[in-house]
């Protein structure tokens, strides 16, 4: 359980990152604003209460793994772990630029803190799985989180990738679905409806959960619950909204790669810090 | 230079990775319900715990086992050369080379080896598709004896590694006590007139072509490349300096592979005659091995008379 506290401390960071994620992309002057602002709340929740990591050792053996399958939203990971410690802030302003250790997409060789290179859509979940079931033949208490996007559950690898998580039994693999219902070329459900996605992963042999991915004490809350299984990994379905929280963007069909220029940022950031 | 028949060399991967697993607890093998077939059985059996089946799902298996080498693990993914350079060939780029994780690709069915498989199952552009990924190693181990010996050097190496194996058998040439470097050519035999570059599976026909052009009093260099990329190109530099002519001979695509890795560097350097012999950029059928080679012209008389028509 969050305490009133605690919540106010993580929204307050959510909103830090979601600023600092508007920046580094207006710095830039495009990029992934829709799918980076959706997943603002779990980023904050996982880096600032749940995992177990040390950004000053950010190997550290024995640590909770994240791979973010969705690499396009390296943005808001990249505001985060530099809130949080990993890099200074500066790094931020080098986003996608020459020699930067922040590239447009995720890159476990460059950014302290990245757990897996990702950016090709529909392979992190594999790569979780092979983490997660690594942690447990070497008897770690670790958790390995994964969060893919709805468009990407379109790939076929990821019910590959589903059975054979739940043939190895891994009850610490924890995935979040960022269900913010758009995809690049259009809605969710024109393009590729995902229908029941719950019974989908239930039929797979997950534990499956579901609550609004911007309410940081209900993701939780879906954790804790997460973290009692015994024998089956768990998907926890994220309702989210593309471009959270930016007027501009905000469930915006053109906001999967858009541009952002210094006034659109200043006027959503403006609003922002009004919440702070 | 002496062959003696042979087994395939997909049996030395499975022999060798018994071996490699007794002494490193971080071996696995990933396999794709081809265990059988790809001789890893009796490693899951006696490593129960670094071995992972994940079923008829390439892509995912290739997923698993770079999340596996993220921890430190050095896992062998196996399956044949069609679905190791093909099915699973984006996830290799996107999540083993491009990361540099140290993953290998261990895949029998190279070549024409797997004959009566047919077309879907012989994986003949595999080298070609592998030349043009960054940070991946190629080796094509030619019998058994050098197979066993390059599994064990490639678990050694830190780094992508793709391993090509035979399904059927291949005569053997080298002895068990013979050693194997990543990158470096071995010269099976000294000569002035003409080189003969082989690799992989059709070795043996090089050694007979040799014996056939030293007994006709051509001087002949043989080199057997396993390791097409990184090429060793120094060993192709003196073979141009100390020779006439080149011809390369192997059981892959004349596209891409191991002929035309080395044609770079004969071009680059102003370089000496040179002729490739190998796969006419055509398919296979279900047919015998010798039947399919020759189909190619990837025979001992060929190779002889190209050799003669360059001198």
């Amino acid at each position: 359980m969050i305490t009133k506290t605690e919540l106010q401390k993580l929204n307050k960071e959510a909103n830090d990152i979601r600023i600092k994620t508007l920046e580094t992309i207006a710095h830039l002057g495009v990029g992934h604003v829709g799918g980076s602002l959706s997943v603002v709340e779990i980023l904050t929740l996982l880096y600032f209460k749940e995992m177990n990591i040390d950004p000053k050792n950010p190997k550290m053996i024995g640590r909770d793994l994240l791979v973010l399958s969705k690499g396009h939203s390296g943005p808001a990971l990249y505001s985060t772990l530099a809130l949080r410690g990993f890099f200074p802030l500066d790094w931020l302003k080098t986003l996608n630029k020459g020699g930067t250790n922040l590239p447009s997409h995720c890159d476990r060789t460059k950014t302290p803190g990245i757990d897996m290179t990702t950016g090709s859509l529909g392979q992190g979940l594999s790569a979780a799985c092979g983490m997660a079931l690594a942690c447990r033949i070497d008897n770690l208490d670790n958790y390995t989180f994964a969060i893919i996007g709805d468009g990407e559950t379109d790939e076929g690898q990821n019910w590959e990738a589903a059975m054979f998580a739940s043939q190895y039994k891994l009850n610490k693999l924890i995935a979040f679905t960022d269900y913010n219902k758009l995809q690049l070329d259009g809605t969710a459900e024109s393009v590729m409806d995902l229908g029941d996605i719950e019974g989908k992963w239930r039929t797979f042999g997950w534990n499956v959960y579901r609550c609004d991915g911007h309410d940081i004490a209900s993701i939780e809350s879906k954790i804790e619950l997460a973290k009692l299984s015994n024998n089956k990994p768990n998907m926890i379905i994220l309702d989210t909204v593309k471009g959270k929280g930016a007027a501009f963007a905000e469930n915006k069909l053109t906001n999967h790669n858009m541009v952002v220029s210094p006034e659109t940022a200043t006027e959503a950031i403006d609003e922002l810090k009004k919440e702070l | 230079m002496q062959i003696r028949d042979g087994k395939p060399t997909r049996e030395a991967y499975g022999k060798a990775m018994l071996e490699l697993a007794a002494n490193d607890s971080n071996i696995y093998v990933v396999d794709c319900d081809i265990g059988k077939s790809c001789k890893t059985v009796p490693f899951s059996q006696q490593f129960p715990n670094q071995h992972v089946n994940v079923g008829i799902a390439e892509q995912n298996a290739l997923g698993v086992g770079a999340g596996l080498a993220t921890t430190g693990k050095i896992p062998f993914v196996t399956t044949y050369a069609v679905f190791g350079s093909m099915r699973m060939l984006e996830q290799i780029r996107q999540e083993v080379c491009y990361p540099q994780l140290n993953v290998k690709i261990a895949c029998s069915h190279g070549g024409f080896t797997p004959a009566n498989d047919g077309a879907s199952h012989q994986g003949i552009e595999d080298i070609g598709i592998f030349r043009t990924i960054p940070n991946m190693t190629i080796v094509a181990p030619a019998d058994y004896e050098s197979a066993f010996e390059l599994v064990k050097a490639a678990a050694k190496y830190d780094g992508p590694v793709y391993l090509r194996f035979t399904r059927d058998a291949v005569p053997s040439i080298y002895k068990s006590d013979d050693k194997f470097e990543i990158g470096k050519a071995v010269e099976l035999n000294k000569g002035s007139d003409v080189t003969i570059i082989c690799t992989g599976d059709i070795l043996s026909k090089g050694v007979l072509a040799t014996q056939q052009l030293e007994k006709e009093g051509i001087s002949v260099k043989l080199l057997d490349m396993h390791t097409v990329k990184p090429l060793d190109k120094e060993a192709v530099l003196k073979a141009i300096k100390e020779t006439k002519a080149i011809v390369t001979v192997e059981d892959h695509n004349i596209i891409n592979g191991l002929g035309s890795a080395v044609a770079e560097v004969v071009a680059e350097t102003g370089g000496c005659k040179f002729k490739r012999i190998g796969i006419q950029d055509q398919f296979g059928e279900s047919a015998p091995y010798e039947h399919l080679l020759a189909k190619n012209g990837i025979t001992v008389e060929n190779i002889v008379d190209t050799c003669k028509k360059m001198l």
